[in-house]
């Protein structure tokens, strides 16, 4: 269905061996006369070293270090997620990629072009093949859904028939094509966003940079606008650098996830092994909102990290892959003779593979906290003591 | 009312429209222009250019700051070197020109800056050029704002150029005070009062009727 509807000029983008249209090449480039050379390309599209940013100081402000040190990279064809709380530096990072900011040391690559390097000219070239969507969907309120997509296309230098020829088939695959001559205000926040997107991707970009693009939109629309991101990432082959402050966003569409505090990257790796093992402070504190990962309050209220007499070992026990579904419970009070209280808990999926959290107490000393550890260790489970309560 | 009265407050209906049509034309030619510019060159924006903005908004102040009047008689030199001469109708647009230019550009700066900032970003992140961004973004969303400064510039030129009658400029404004006035006739001041209520009414109807229509901001019923 999709494959029927897609866009002709976004076809190249599905075969591996053809070099897509629009990219940015800095040899062939009308304006940025000044570009500079294409660094070796690695694997990745974005590759972004050791990258700090520095707002001087205002009039009533010190200078603020918005990032420090960042290494980052998002490789070719994949769903990148930057997540972090508000203020974390998420918004600047991502603004490097297409050159909003300039950082104040540090390598910012795409497609092997120092993005950093470039000037404004030279920027111009390149941001025609970076698309970007915005939390508040940033349309023209004056332009229809139509012109609103042909913008980045006359900006380009397009003309009416073959602006045309581009906007309609971006609207059939958000799925507006009926909406065509309406106006941004006669639109929901779900349909503002389907512009943004059709309007990011008119140029044929090889990287979409999506800004807390979910962020305004209430679950329901977000999980449409996620799944035709995905979509588009999938069956396009559309690379994706995403921020958000919503683990729900990273879980349902990213690959890769980084963590970001106080302008530093805390934690990286696949979404999975962010989600089924978080090492750090704020990682957990962003994955306590999701299902299974959050104890409830009567429990908490009684944690403790002392063992009492009478105390019961709180353990979150992580399901992950085939051992997901197993029934290891029952063997586990079962085989050793264990009192098991259960306190929360959730399945679910994540990057597509299954993954579910249990937390469960039990009355135990160190040795038979040690023989269930090891018993659920031996089933590829992993387990994380939590605390005790009385 | 005579033939001849009716005939001046024509011949006066006619000075004023030419009067307000060409101040107005030339001060928005000048005046959107300069508008663009005050909202766009602050420090860190499109054109920055912090220095030129204070000098530029310095001199648009002084501008909007002097009475009416007392620009009129200042700028007599001027008015005869562009004009060729000081008195009448052609003489009196001078003025009303430099008047409505900082006028405008104040008005229209303040409809640019109404326009989103993020806009201006998503233009920039598409890659357009300052120009582009001015032309496709700024002057485009900022459309009914822009017409409803203009319109309010040609009200408040019809005022102004009642007072062209002090060099001799014509005008509605200046029979009322000649006629109506010093020579004591009511119905000539009637007159030109119901005829300045009937213009001012029709451009400010036209106006918002036009600012309505390009506003796409609120949906339509």
């Amino acid at each position: 269905m999709l494959r029927t509807t897609l866009p002709n000029f976004l076809q190249p983008a599905l075969a591996t061996d053809v070099v897509p249209v629009g990219l940015y090449d800095p040899d062939n480039d009308a304006e940025g006369q000044a570009a500079l050379p294409a660094i070796a390309t690695t694997g990745d599209l974005v590759h972004i070293e050791g990258v700090s940013k520095v707002f001087p100081a205002g009039r009533n402000s010190a200078a603020v270090a918005a990032l420090d040190g960042i290494d980052l990279s998002a490789p070719r064809g994949s769903v990148t997620a930057i997540i972090g709380r508000s203020g974390a530096g998420k918004s600047t990072l991502i603004r490097l990629v297409n050159g909003l900011e300039k950082p104040s040391s540090g390598r910012v690559l795409v497609d092997g072009v120092d993005v950093a390097q470039l000037p404004e000219a030279g920027l111009r070239g390149i941001r025609r093949s970076i698309g970007m969507i915005f939390q508040h969907f940033n349309l023209l309120s004056s332009r229809t859904v139509f012109d609103n997509v042909a913008l980045p296309l006359e900006i380009a230098g397009l003309q009416g028939r073959d602006i045309a020829a581009r906007v309609t088939p971006l609207l059939d695959l958000v799925g507006l094509a009926d909406k065509r001559d309406r106006y941004p205000a006669e639109l929901s926040g779900g349909q503002k966003q389907r512009v943004g997107i059709a309007r990011a991707l008119a140029t044929e970009p090889k990287l979409l940079l999506s800004d807390e693009a979910t962020s305004a939109l209430d679950p329901e629309t977000t999980q449409s606008v996620l799944e035709l991101l995905k979509r588009i990432n999938r069956d396009l082959g559309l690379t994706i650098l995403l921020i958000t402050h919503e683990m729900e966003v990273v879980k349902r569409i990213a690959d890769h996830v980084a963590v970001i505090d106080a302008g530093r990257i805390v934690e990286r790796g696949s979404t999975f092994d962010i989600f089924s093992a978080p090492r750090h402070e704020t990682t957990k504190a962003l994955l306590s909102g999701v299902p299974g990962m959050q104890l409830p309050d009567y429990v908490t209220a009684r944690l403790s990290q002392e063992r009492t007499s009478g105390s019961e070992t709180v353990l979150r026990i992580v399901f992950t892959g085939p051992h997901a579904t197993d029934p290891v419970l029952s063997r586990l009070s079962g085989e050793l003779g264990l009192d098991l209280n259960i306190l929360g808990g959730a399945v679910d999926e994540i990057a597509g593979r299954p993954f579910g959290t249990l937390v469960v107490s039990f009355p135990a000393d160190d040795e038979r906290l040690a023989q269930v550890r090891g018993f659920l260790a031996e089933r590829g489970l992993s387990t994380e003591v939590l605390g005790h309560v009385a | 009312m005579s033939p001849e009265i009716a005939w001046l407050i024509a011949r006066a209906t006619g000075q004023t429209l030419h009067m307000v049509a060409i101040a107005a034309l030339i001060g928005s030619a000048l005046g959107i222009p300069l508008g663009v510019f005050l909202a766009t060159s602050g420090k860190g924006e499109l054109f920055a250019a912090p220095l030129a903005n204070r000098l530029l908004g310095a001199v648009v102040n002084a501008t909007r700051s002097t009475p009416f009047i007392i620009l009129v008689v200042a700028i007599i030199p001027f008015t005869r070197l562009v004009a060729g001469t000081s008195i009448g109708t052609n003489a009196a647009i001078v003025p009303l020109t430099i008047a409505t230019i900082p006028f405008v550009a104040r008005l229209v700066e303040a409809a640019i800056r109404e326009v989103d900032p993020g806009l201006i970003e998503t233009a920039r992140a598409m890659g357009a050029t300052p120009l582009q961004i001015v032309w496709k973004v700024l002057l485009a969303e900022a459309r009914p704002g822009i017409t409803l400064a203009l319109t309010l510039t040609v009200v408040s030129l019809i005022g102004y150029s009642a007072m062209v009658g002090a060099v001799g400029g014509g005008g509605l404004g200046d029979l009322g005070i000649r006629y109506g006035y010093q020579r004591f006739m009511p119905d000539v001041m009637l007159a030109v009062v119901v005829v300045l209520i009937v213009l001012v009414q029709a451009v400010q109807s036209a106006g918002d009727r036009l600012a309505r229509r390009f506003d796409k901001r609120i949906r339509p019923r």
